[in-house]
């Protein structure tokens, strides 16, 4: 309890803070009421109005919205795994990079005579039709003039030369990377068939066969308009002595 | 193939034997792919070599400023050994040209595993791939 002096005299047990600010009103002339700030907070009811919650009450017919917690699905208890891995496996990371199709040079337009730089037909020189969605050319010998059928082709392995051939009617729009997939082979689940190695020769299907038909007779049409075009596609690139190929136009 | 620059492309007679059998010999094509470089050695000082970084002279490039062409082709020394692997005698070791080599032509490479020193003299394929043209 405090002392009975303390009690009586009231003023003189007042913090040293409050006799300054007690000073500070007294000098300002205002007096025990607060200097009036113009952005210090306002009443309650002035904010209550500013806040705006009198409209939202107002749209909703006198009462606040209320939202209802959406209703939380009870999750399955999970079963216990039969199987518990003796060591922890690694989890390899996700991969968020996805490669995008490789840009066509400005050097290569359909009907472009391409020199293929590698693989069974290296230094054969080609039509290119197309580019798939994946990134590959899509190109023709034609097979009756070099023996190149309708085939995908890595840009990074053809040269594009200025020749071109008007390919304007052919009709392009079914090669694509579905196209050339190869069919799924299905795995035997003999016991013999481990053992014994089915060879199958993989048959040309008619349809493939039609389809290159298709499109050689119209570009063969157009290969034969230009002259020498078609002993040019007859024949192999080849660099020789003194050649180098920086130095050459294709 | 690994031929030096030809391909094989059908049988033809060439002749006939004594008994009157034609022989018959594939019809070869020259179809050399890539420019014959040589293998110069290693990257180095006078007293110190860097083995991880080839040097190239590539024929026909005697200059600086025509080296663009080859930056990033595939370059490849091919050697012979006696044991046959993966059906061949013949075994590879493949690199990429990387940025030139002073001012006359010659080519830095590296590859996948450094060039053996026997190498140093000898002929390597500087391809033609990747094509930037």
């Amino acid at each position: 309890e405090m002392p009975a002096t303390a009690r009586k005299t009231g003023k003189r047990s007042v913090s040293k803070a409050k006799k300054v600010v007690r000073k500070v009103l007294v000098r300002t002339k205002i007096g025990k009421k607060a200097p009036h700030n113009e952005s210090a907070t306002v009443g309650r009811s002035a904010s209550y109005k500013r806040s705006g919650k009198w409209a939202v009450k107002a749209k909703n017919m006198g009462k606040f919205p209320v939202v209802k917690a959406p209703v939380k699905k009870p999750e399955p208890t999970p079963k216990a795994p039969r199987f518990y891995a003796a060591e922890d496996t690694p989890k390899p990371f996700t991969r968020r990079n996805v490669a995008k199709p490789a840009k066509l040079r400005e050097s290569i337009t359909p009907g472009t005579v391409l020199i293929l730089l590698a693989g069974r037909f290296r230094g054969k020189r080609v039509v290119f039709l197309k580019q798939t969605s994946s990134g590959l050319l899509v190109v023709t010998g034609p097979y009756k003039i070099n023996g190149v059928p309708i085939r995908r082709v890595n840009q990074a392995f053809v040269i594009a030369t200025t020749t071109k051939v008007d390919i304007a009617g052919v009709d392009v729009a079914k090669f694509d990377d579905k196209y050339f997939a190869k069919a799924a082979v299905k795995k035997t689940k003999n016991a013999d068939g481990f053992f014994v190695s089915e060879e199958k020769k993989e048959e040309l299907s008619p349809a493939r066969k039609a389809d290159q038909k298709a499109v050689d007779s119209k570009v063969l049409a157009a290969v034969k308009k230009q002259e020498f075009l078609k002993p040019y596609l007859n024949s192999r690139f080849s660099l020789t002595k003194g050649q180098a190929p920086h130095a050459m136009a294709f | 193939g690994l031929s030096w620059g030809t391909i094989s492309c059908k049988m033809v007679v060439k002749g006939k034997k004594s008994d009157g059998e034609p022989v018959k010999a594939w019809k070869s094509q020259p179809c050399r792919l890539y420019v014959k470089g040589a293998i110069m050695g290693f990257k180095r000082g006078l007293r110190n070599q860097y083995e991880k970084t080839s040097l190239i002279k590539i024929d026909g490039l005697q200059d600086k400023k025509d080296v663009d062409f080859y930056l990033g082709k595939r370059v490849v020394y091919i050697y012979k050994a006696v044991r046959e692997v993966k059906g061949t005698k013949f075994r590879t070791i493949w690199g990429r040209v990387t940025r030139a080599h002073g001012s006359n032509g010659t080519v830095r490479a590296q590859f996948a595993r450094n060039l053996p020193a026997k190498a140093m003299g000898g002929r390597c394929r500087v391809m033609l791939y990747p094509s930037r043209v």
